[in-house]
């Protein structure tokens, strides 16, 4: 719509910033907004229309970046006293794809510190409210960006992934969120949580959108080792390719777990998928029952050392302290959240000396047979479709109290972030709450664009959601 | 040490690699620089940085790894985590239980040979320096950090416990040195700290005993004090065992100043370094043509230089002691090259590898420039009589500044010509009319007698200022006592 | 799994030293209990087989990643410095270090 010129980038821009404005006060999605560096991006889009050059393929489209994706002189938070006032000297990878591809962008989500949570509610900075209902979470990690999407405070934003901390998000939000293959989009800028697991992807109101950003964002980077060098076809390309000859496999380990109205919502977007050719059949993948239990010993022990280097020393908050170890810890102490602690303390447990075999490595060949158990199902499926969280969106403090319950909204996304394959969350109806419901769907690695186009058949099945009507004003 | 007892040391050294850029970022691999200026958000560990393993600093480990006749494996990196200030990440890279080269041996110049354990790549930290009122770390009141080195490429080579001495401890470090340098890897300065050396050391009282308890020294800045070190910790353990206590194992600090070791600290406080594998970094798994084309690049090492250079004293009636010296001295200076194209040319090989070590090794930088043809030519010349050994000597000193030239020319300038016979003979004949009584001596003969025949070519060579060929000086002296 | 031992107190004391962390003994207590919940949860992998299963540190079969040796710019001092919370004569600055590095 810009680069044709019928809208103006500064335009679309002050509209967004204005809905920010008005609505951000109930939700809190954006820890900042950077109006002025936006302005400065729409004012040069627009440059590019009207001087005849190519403005890019995301031309002044408002993208909401999570608040661990680094951004050259502007505050990059993670949620965390820690990093409070850090203003980095770098752009993250996918930043500067974003730029190059014209994106306007309007400010850092809110998320759980460091990442981790399923609420947003470990933010240092306060939590993310629902826009479907502000007295409910947005599930997490990246709870800012998918609020800011189901808000219409951006029609783009970025997340990441660990254990499902963008598809989680997405289906409470009643967004689509994908986490791509491990590998296809640089981690380059993305503050770590747990190196092995994390990855960036696209948080959109369509399918369409979401295949769009990761075309722009994705692709081999030379400053990630991890980075896949195999091209990853255009997504959007194959999207209007539809199911006709596809197996899809409901995997019933994980609706096991699920609440009764989200498993009706799943059969119901399987029957859909029959209807327009697939092959549906259930599956079973045993091993990915034991997906929580790896991961939470993985992710931690990751997380510990990832997080050792904010010690006060280089960057971020200092507790001063009479030698170098007290001030360590004393800044530490006060920088991080219970959450964050709790999670250092798991990951160096299961590091140390005595324990490593017994939990770190042991759960290193559970990720090797749930890997196995992926293996054997795409033999015969070509996605495999289940719910992304169990329930809808809970309430706040509901589970704050209780990790391994709050660790629990995730079992049906970490499998995907274990063997590093492709997922993606599509909305489809609401729950007996009135709630979004996401169902999920799974794909071997480098698989997206069969997933999309899968996606883009769920997608226009799904019964209506209403948008969300948000009050003006700070939540009571 | 004391008799009855033995030591076992085994060595870990620390080798910084010549690349032109850090281990996992392209920040320059520079010594001396500002403070603070080769960072970047990789070598700083700022959040969000990735690193990306250097393709050269991979060579030089697999050169490494060739040079010491180990197995080349594929290897992994492993994160070892602690809390240090100079450590940006709070853990280093570093290779653990799958290093890039084990297995392999060095033999040193007495013909003894060392195991090698492995050789395996890590990242250097950065620099602590110590503010207040000592200038040390106990003390001090505060410390500033410089990251310039944070991510230099070094490659660690742990030796088997296979030494039984601090002079075969000295001996492996000095050979270990060259082959680092033979191998292009390293420049090997172990006063600039491009070459760091840990000794392990423990005694016992005869070789069919275990091993004792080790401790493990630091600090050591030269091959000297790495000698003095395990002299002093084999006598401390000894002491301490004569006296009925146990050697406790811990980690030892060399303070060059007080010629001794102090606690560092016990295995009770060794640190849990929560070892695991670096996820942000894949295997590295070389293929046998890469490792082919690695030791393609490798030059000859020391070991087959000294023997090339035997080989050549051999052939023409065999190798002295103080030639075996000059052999190890000319190859450590890497001026091998020059003695075997002299002989090559027709030199004996006594006076090429004479000169070689005695003076072309005084510059050795300059030496390694010159031009092995004026080199050839100038000892030609001096084998031939042409010019004197003392004037061969001012030539050399000439082409070595100068980095070749004709010598022939060079000397004719100097005025060094060789003296013709006739005026030789007027000259020792007016040193001899000048000292009747030591003449008299030096007729009678016997070996006091004999003696006197360098005092008179000493006074010669003073008269023609050096011009005078001593063999002829020699030879003319027999002469005349009618010999 | 091979059973470790419950999580106990002076584990979790233990690891937190480990782990530059002070906590009070209330969050102690509560740390203690929550981290040995989550372990207990774990180890319900011990009812899977995992005899000579290799263990998947990454999930993409990728090697030898590798960067030519060449220079690239690296960032501003003044930029580096402006964020440390202490810098002395264009270092960074921290208290006093009670023992050598490892």
């Amino acid at each position: 719509m810009v680069s044709s010129g019928e809208w103006s980038a500064v335009d679309i821009l002050e509209q967004h910033l204005a809905a920010i404005e008005a609505g951000d006060g109930a939700v809190h999605a954006f820890n900042l907004v950077t109006a002025d560096l936006a302005r400065e991006q729409a004012v040069e889009v627009d440059r590019k229309v009207a001087a005849g050059e190519d403005p890019g393929l995301l031309a002044g489209v408002p993208v909401a970046l999570k608040d661990n994706l680094c951004t050259r002189g502007v505050p990059t938070t993670c949620s965390s006293r820690i990093l409070e006032g850090w203003r980095p000297p770098y752009d993250a990878t996918v930043v500067t794809r974003l730029r190059e591809a014209g994106a306007v962008m309007v400010g850092k989500t809110n998320m759980d510190e460091f990442a981790m949570g399923s609420s947003t509610e470990t933010s240092a900075f306060g939590p993310t409210r629902n826009p479907h209902d502000t007295s409910r979470v947005p599930g997490g990690s990246s709870g800012g960006s998918a609020a800011a999407v189901a808000a219409g405070f951006a029609p783009l934003a970025l997340g990441s992934d660990t254990g499902g901390s963008i598809r989680q998000p997405a289906a409470l939000c009643g967004v689509v969120g994908m986490k791509p293959t491990y590998g296809t989009v640089s981690r380059y800028g993305l503050v770590a949580f747990a190196s092995s697991l994390d990855q960036i992807g696209p948080l959109a109101t369509s399918v369409a959108d979401a295949a769009l950003l990761f075309d722009v964002i994705g692709g081999n980077d030379l400053l990630d080792s991890t980075s896949l060098h195999r091209p990853t076809p255009r997504a959007l390309a194959v999207l209007d390719d539809g199911v006709d000859g596809l197996t899809v496999g409901v995997l019933s380990e994980f609706l096991d777990g699920a609440a009764p109205d989200v498993v009706a919502r799943v059969h119901q977007a399987a029957e859909a998928l029959a209807g327009a050719g697939a092959r549906v059949e259930e599956v079973s993948v045993p091993e990915v029952a034991f997906g929580l239990s790896a991961y939470y010993l993985i992710a931690p022990g990751e997380a510990s050392s990832n997080l050792a280097r904010y010690d006060g020393v280089r960057y971020g908050l200092r507790v001063d302290a009479e030698d170098v170890a007290a001030m360590n810890t004393a800044t530490r102490s006060a920088g991080f959240g219970a959450e964050v602690k709790r999670r250092i303390m798991l990951g160096t447990y299961v590091l140390s000396a005595g324990y490593m075999d017994a939990y770190y490595n042991q759960a290193l060949r559970v990720r090797t047979r749930i890997i196995e158990g992926f293996t054997r199902a795409y033999h015969h499926c070509d996605v495999l479709l289940g719910p992304t969280a169990p329930t809808t969106a809970f309430a706040l403090g509901a589970k704050v109290d209780d990790p391994l319950t709050m660790y629990l909204s995730d079992v049906c996304t970490i499998p995907s972030n274990l063997a590093g394959h492709p997922a993606i969350s599509v909305p489809f109806g609401t729950g007996d709450d009135g709630l979004p419901v996401g169902v999920q769907l799974l794909g071997p690695a480098l698989s997206e664009g069969t997933v999309l186009k899968v996606a883009a058949v769920v997608e226009a099945a799904a019964p209506p959601l209403a948008a969300p009507v948000l009050v003006e004003g700070t939540p009571t | 040490m004391k008799p009855g007892w033995e030591m076992v040391i085994g060595l870990e050294v620390h080798c910084e690699l010549k690349t032109a850029t850090k281990l996992f970022c392209g920040c320059p691999n520079m010594f001396g620089d500002e403070a603070n200026t080769n960072v970047c958000p990789v070598c700083l560990g700022l959040p969000g940085s990735l690193p990306v393993l250097n393709q050269k600093a991979v060579e030089l480990a697999m050169a490494i790894g060739t040079a010491l006749n180990c197995e080349i494996l594929p290897s992994t990196f492993h994160r070892k985590n602690y809390f240090y200030p100079d450590q940006a990440k709070d853990y280093q890279i570093s290779q653990y239980d799958e290093p890039i080269n084990v297995n392999g041996h060095l033999d040193l110049p007495d013909g003894s040979r060392v195991g090698i354990e492995r050789a395996h790549m890590e990242e250097d930290t950065g620099k602590t320096s110590h503010a207040g009122s000592s200038g040390r770390i106990h003390g001090s009141d505060y410390s500033l950090v410089d990251y310039n080195r944070s991510g230099v490429p070094l490659v660690e080579i742990v030796s088997a416990p296979d030494m039984r001495s601090s002079a075969q401890a000295r001996a492996y470090a000095g050979e270990l040195r060259a082959v680092l340098v033979a191998s292009g890897a390293s420049d090997g300065k172990m006063e600039e700290g491009s070459m760091r050396v840990d000794a392990n050391v423990s005694v016992r009282r005869s070789v069919d005993d275990p091993f004792g308890t080790r401790c493990e020294i630091k600090n050591l800045n030269s091959v000297r004090s790495l000698g003095r070190a395990i002299e002093y910790e084999a006598d401390r353990q000894i002491a301490l065992i004569e006296a009925g206590e146990v050697v406790v194992q811990q980690t030892r600090h060399w303070d060059e100043d007080a010629g001794r070791t102090v606690t560092l600290r016990s295995k009770e406080d060794a640190y849990d370094y929560r070892y695991f594998l670096e996820p942000d970094l894949v295997p590295l798994v070389p293929d046998a043509e890469w490792i082919d084309a690695v030791a393609d690049t490798l030059g000859m090492m020391p070991a087959v230089r000294r023997a090339r250079l035997v080989r050549l004293l051999e052939e023409s009636g065999g190798a002295s002691e103080s030639q075996l010296d000059q052999v190890a001295t000319v190859v450590d200076l890497r001026l091998d090259d020059l003695v075997v194209s002299a002989v090559a040319g027709g030199v004996s090989s006594g006076l090429a590898l004479a000169r070689t070590a005695n003076e072309a090794a005084n510059d050795a930088d300059a030496a390694r420039r010159l031009d092995p043809a004026a080199y050839l030519a100038l000892l030609t010349m001096e084998a031939a009589g042409t010019v004197s050994a003392t004037q061969a000597k001012a030539v050399l000193a000439d082409l070595l500044v100068r980095g070749g030239g004709d010598p022939a020319a060079m000397a004719k300038a100097k005025g060094f010509e060789a003296m013709s016979e006739d005026s030789l003979a007027s000259t020792v004949a007016e040193v001899v009319v000048a000292h009747p009584d030591e003449w008299g001596r030096y007729c009678e003969g016997g070996e006091k007698g004999d003696k006197l025949a360098g005092f008179f070519t000493g006074l010669v060579m003073k008269a023609t200022r050096g011009q005078a060929n001593g063999k002829a000086v020699a030879t003319e002296l027999q002469r005349l006592r009618g010999g | 799994m091979a059973e470790p031992g419950r999580l106990t107190r002076e584990d979790v004391a233990h690891v937190a030293a480990l782990a530059r962390l002070h906590l009070s003994d209330a969050e102690l207590d509560l740390f203690t209990g929550q981290l040995a919940e989550v372990l207990d949860h774990a180890s319900d992998v011990a009812s899977l087989d995992l005899a000579g299963v290799a263990p998947t540190a990454h999930a993409m079969a990728v090697t030898n990643v590798l960067r030519p040796d060449e220079v690239r710019p690296g960032l501003d001092r003044d930029e580096v410095l402006g964020q440390a919370p202490s810098v002395e004569d264009h270092r960074f600055r921290v208290p006093r270090i009670p023992g050598e590095a490892p």
